[in-house]
């Protein structure tokens, strides 16, 4: 079936008229339809067959480009005109963006096709899915299980064959994480490889667009599409894209692979574990030479981040007023119960709660002991990464402590926190990260981080697919649509 | 008791981009309500500011113009609040490191010494939009089209004693934003606008409580609101009171200031770095070509007047003190007119006239040219100073030449020496008591001689003349 190929395959298919864009977009959206896995905030069929005839027209007159007519799904927190844009929060649930992100624009440009907007926590905070004002979604491997946050909706997505790929936003491990547990290939680019203009900021030192696919290649294929300097963006890089598929094919003979003795201490699933030390071996066997090494800081990412983060978001979080979009309240009395009420009802609990923190770490008389303090640890946690760079070409790691948990079984924020460890220092020292499929633990899907230097997804993608070449992990797909 | 009063001003300049400073949207004045704002000035989710270079460029000019440190590193940072003009819940400023750092500038004084004021820091930022609160009885009405106006906020050192000073310091600012080209100054649009820190404390004693008068729009004003400020808070200490440290709005209605928000009432306004925008790097190049391009700045065009002029340095501070009054005055000298007698015409009789009828120099009824051929009529004694008033009037009145009038009115002196001798002689013979009186030692007599000659003659006699040959015949 179709569903089951790659973006790749996608592609060839649509070369060899084997489908049209039409027929693959309307097979795309009879899957959505029946699937039970709550990924979809807004499902954009009539946009989506419109797309996909536009882009049928475009491939008959050989105007095309190689992703034209490859149908989507978009993470609801990128801007698209037009269409409700809504971040998973009740805050935005009557918002149509006037205007589309540089990311919308790009893949509107090369005629694909968007399915629709997919599910996540509200503004992108959360490690479940949970958070989302649209409910949970589901896990496709096991219904009962969480499939991870905050890009839950395009896991889940990708992982059920009901879109070929799709976006995703990762600010402490939101692509990496649902990656790894809905088992799929999730790349977190270097901080500043995509443009984050029109993509609602959750904590924007820190937030990266990436793709979430089947395979390390269709990453590198939907990567190029979506990287780029953008001068909209300041902190987008001026730097020069290459072909990300290029390089696809290298040997790893030789490449040295750091393992960080941090990443495999007390804490971390036995069976995670095992899935892990069995993907470095498959490594080993490929000629790579793995060496311990350490990043003695990484302890502290978890206060790190969640100090930095919520300071951002809680001035991100201040443009929702009631004043000008999106959520009011019912009869505001004077300007500060449009402000208490707008806000106190409009946003979720955690969302609530991350604003809370972050105003308070900023607030005079703190901000030198949690803010400042919390810059000083990231640059500490760069530094160990750096370090280690000098002696290791990647390293590699577990991306979450344990596979996909229970629905509604973490209840203390704080633990919900500590599920972020192996992802937050990433994002804090601005690297490239990668989730593979790598095996199985309690059957589900258990993913293996690969963690590069800053501008190395080549490398990263490279590695990724030699693994992909040697295992199958990556083309099973749950049966639950 | 005797008290002292210590001043520091804010002043919030509207720099002169075509664009604003985070975003694309025209920067320009009057337009329809909220049709100036686009999706970034509106605050909408995901838009990100890009730095208008053009404002960091005005920044440049402005720091070097008072001979400022540049720092070459500095950052933007987010200022929290909530307003409803405030459309993304914060101002994207400059806070711990402005480009500016420090500088000074010299203010004349009363007495006609200078003084210079330090400059603590400028540092650029975003505007608010306009809260409207009389349009509408159950609403504020919001207009977004100023929000992201490129503002400079120059800082000073609270080194001004008194509100003459303060407005001697904002003038010389104002004039200088204007000579480098970065503000247009206009104050009643809102592109000049002061803040002024006042406190009042003993001879010999530590600064005292400071209370802040937010959003002076005028020199007047800005005189008044000092004043009554300074009045009141000696009011309060000689009662025995303390000054409370707080926010203040001066009512040019009632002529009084009211206090806006206690120092407890204030907001944290929790800064941080904005993640959003790369620190601005300037390096020597970019400074080295800004400074190549700096026009000849007040204090450099006002030591080239008394230099190359000879001017005093009333006249040239005085000359210099608005830039479109110097390019008049020098287009005058260009044309070769007297130096001096041309500086008193410009300050006095045009200055008083323009300053009457308030106008702008720029929009003088009577052109550089046209007083330069006055002044002239005057030099080559076709006409005396008096009677050039005269003509001045006629010609900002009816907008004719110097020469037309002159001869219209038939107003050219008399330097015919007979025909003057024979109108003294008249006069002398019709005065007889008064010669003898002068005869007898009553010089201050010549005075009363001259104006009869220049009574029979309606002015037009020579002066010069009319005294050499009073002292002949008199003698």
């Amino acid at each position: 079936m179709m569903h089951n190929l790659s973006v790749a395959g996608l592609i060839k298919g649509l070369k060899n008229k084997d489908f049209s864009s039409v027929e693959l977009t309307q097979h795309y959206l009879n899957r959505i339809n029946k699937s039970k896995l709550n990924a979809f905030i807004s499902v954009t069929e009539d946009l989506a067959l419109a797309q996909a005839n536009a882009a049928d027209l475009k491939i008959a007159k050989g105007d095309n480009t190689l992703l034209t007519g490859i149908p989507y799904a978009h993470k609801d927190i990128f801007c698209t005109k037009g269409v409700k844009t809504s971040a998973g929060s009740k805050m935005l649930d009557s918002f149509i963006s006037p205007y589309d992100a540089t990311l919308s624009h790009k893949f509107n440009s090369e005629n694909m096709v968007m399915l629709g907007k997919t599910n996540m926590d509200e503004f992108a905070m959360g490690s479940s899915n949970e958070n989302s004002y649209y409910g949970p979604v589901k896990n496709p491997w096991n219904l009962k299980k969480i499939p991870g946050g905050s890009s839950g909706g395009s896991a889940a997505a990708v992982a059920s064959r009901i879109a070929p790929f799709a976006t995703g936003t990762d600010t402490g491990g939101s692509i990496r994480q649902p990656a790894s547990l809905c088992g799929i290939t999730g790349l977190k680019p270097t901080y500043g490889r995509i443009s984050r203009y029109g993509m609602i900021a959750y904590a924007s030192s820190l937030d990266q667009a990436g793709p979430m696919t089947q395979t390390a290649e269709d990453a590198a294929i939907v990567l190029n599409a979506m990287a780029g300097f953008d001068n909209k963006d300041s902190t987008s890089a001026p730097k020069e894209t290459p072909d990300y598929t290029k390089q696809l094919t290298n040997s790893l003979d030789g490449l040295k692979i750091g393992l960080p003795k941090e990443f495999f201490s007390s804490g971390l699933d036995e069976g995670t574990e095992k899935v892990v030390m069995n993907a470095i071996k498959e490594y080993e066997l490929m000629g790579a030479k793995i060496q311990e090494v350490s990043l003695p800081n990484s302890m502290h990412a978890i206060p790190t981040y969640y100090i930095v983060a919520p300071c951002e978001c809680s001035s991100n979080l201040s443009r929702f007023d009631g004043v000008r979009y999106g959520y009011r309240c019912e009869d505001p009395k004077d300007l500060d119960d449009l402000y208490l009420r707008s806000r106190s009802e409009g946003f979720g609990k955690e969302v609530k709660r991350r604003i809370m923190i972050g105003a308070y770490a900023l607030s005079a008389g703190y901000y030198d002991a949690y803010y400042l303090k919390a810059q000083k640890v990231r640059q500490l946690i760069s530094e160990d990464f750096k370090k280690a760079f000098q002696s290791v070409d990647v390293i590699m790691g577990p991306v979450s402590p344990t596979p996909a948990f229970d629905l509604g079984s973490v209840k203390d924020p704080v633990s919900m926190y500590l599920a972020d460890i192996y992802t937050l220092s990433v994002n804090l020292a601005g690297l490239p990260g990668m989730s593979i499929p790598a095996g199985f633990s309690k059957e589900l899907p258990v993913g293996l981080q690969l963690i590069g230097n800053h501008w190395s997804e080549e490398l990263l993608l490279n590695t990724a697919h030699q693994f992909q070449l040697k295992t199958d992990w990556h083309t099973s797909s749950p049966i639950e649509l | 008791m005797t008290w002292e009063t210590v001043i520091g001003l804010e002043i919030h300049t509207q720099l002169k981009t075509k664009s604003k400073i985070f975003s694309g949207a025209s920067t320009e004045f009057g337009a329809k309500a909220n049709t100036q704002a686009c999706a970034v000035d509106l605050g909408f989710p995901g838009v990100l500011p890009v730095l208008n270079k053009e404002a960091v460029r005005m920044a440049l000019r402005f720091g070097l113009a008072v001979n400022a440190t540049i720092n070459k590193h500095s950052i933007f940072a987010r200022k929290n609040y909530f307003y409803p003009d405030l459309p993304k819940g914060y101002q994207i400023s400059q806070f711990e490191i402005p480009i500016v750092g420090n500088g000074a500038i010299d203010i004349p004084l009363d007495n006609g010494e200078m003084k210079m004021v330090g400059i603590t820091r400028a540092h650029l930022e975003e505007d608010a939009g306009k809260s409207i609160h009389d349009l509408y009885d159950d609403y504020t009405a919001i207009d977004l089209n100023r929000a992201g106006t490129p503002l400079l906020e120059i800082v000073s050192e609270p080194d001004m004693s008194n509100a003459k000073e303060a407005v001697a310091y904002a003038k010389k600012i104002h004039t200088l934003v204007q000579y480098i080209d970065i503000c247009d100054g206009n104050m009643q649009e809102g592109s000049f606008r002061c803040d002024a820190n006042v406190s009042v404390r003993r001879v010999g004693e530590g600064l005292g409580t400071r209370a802040e008068i937010k959003n002076i729009n005028s020199f007047k004003f800005l005189e008044k609101a000092i004043n009554l400020e300074v009045e009141r808070q000696i009011d309060i200490l000689e009662d025995g009171g303390s000054v409370a440290q707080e926010t203040r709005l001066y009512d040019s209605i009632k002529n009084e200031t009211r206090s806006m928000r206690s120092k407890e009432e204030a907001n944290d306004y929790r800064y941080f770095p904005d993640p959003d925008l790369l620190p601005v790097v300037i390096d020597d190049e970019l400074l080295k070509e800004i400074k190549d391009r700096l026009p000849e700045l007040p204090s450099e065009k006002k030591a080239r007047f008394i230099d190359n002029f000879g001017l005093s340095e009333y006249d040239a501070e005085n000359l210099t003190s608005q830039k479109a009054m110097a390019d008049y005055y020098e287009i005058i000298i260009d044309k070769g007119a007297d130096v001096k007698l041309s500086a008193n015409w410009v300050m006095g009789e045009l200055s008083a006239s323009l300053n009457k009828n308030q106008i702008d120099i720029q929009d003088s009824p009577i052109s550089a040219p046209e007083l330069f051929n006055l002044i002239s009529r005057i030099t080559d004694n076709t006409i005396s100073g008096k009677i050039a008033k005269d003509v001045f009037r006629l010609m900002w009145d009816e907008k004719r030449s110097v020469d037309e009038i002159i001869k219209d009115q038939d107003l050219e002196q008399m330097t015919d020496v007979g025909a003057l001798e024979l109108v003294i002689d008249e006069i002398i013979a019709k005065n007889l008591n008064q010669v003898e009186q002068f005869k007898n030692g009553n010089t201050k007599l010549l005075g009363f001689f001259v104006g009869q000659v220049m009574k029979a003659t309606q002015g037009k006699a020579n002066p010069k003349q009319v005294n050499q040959i009073l002292n002949d015949r008199l003698s």
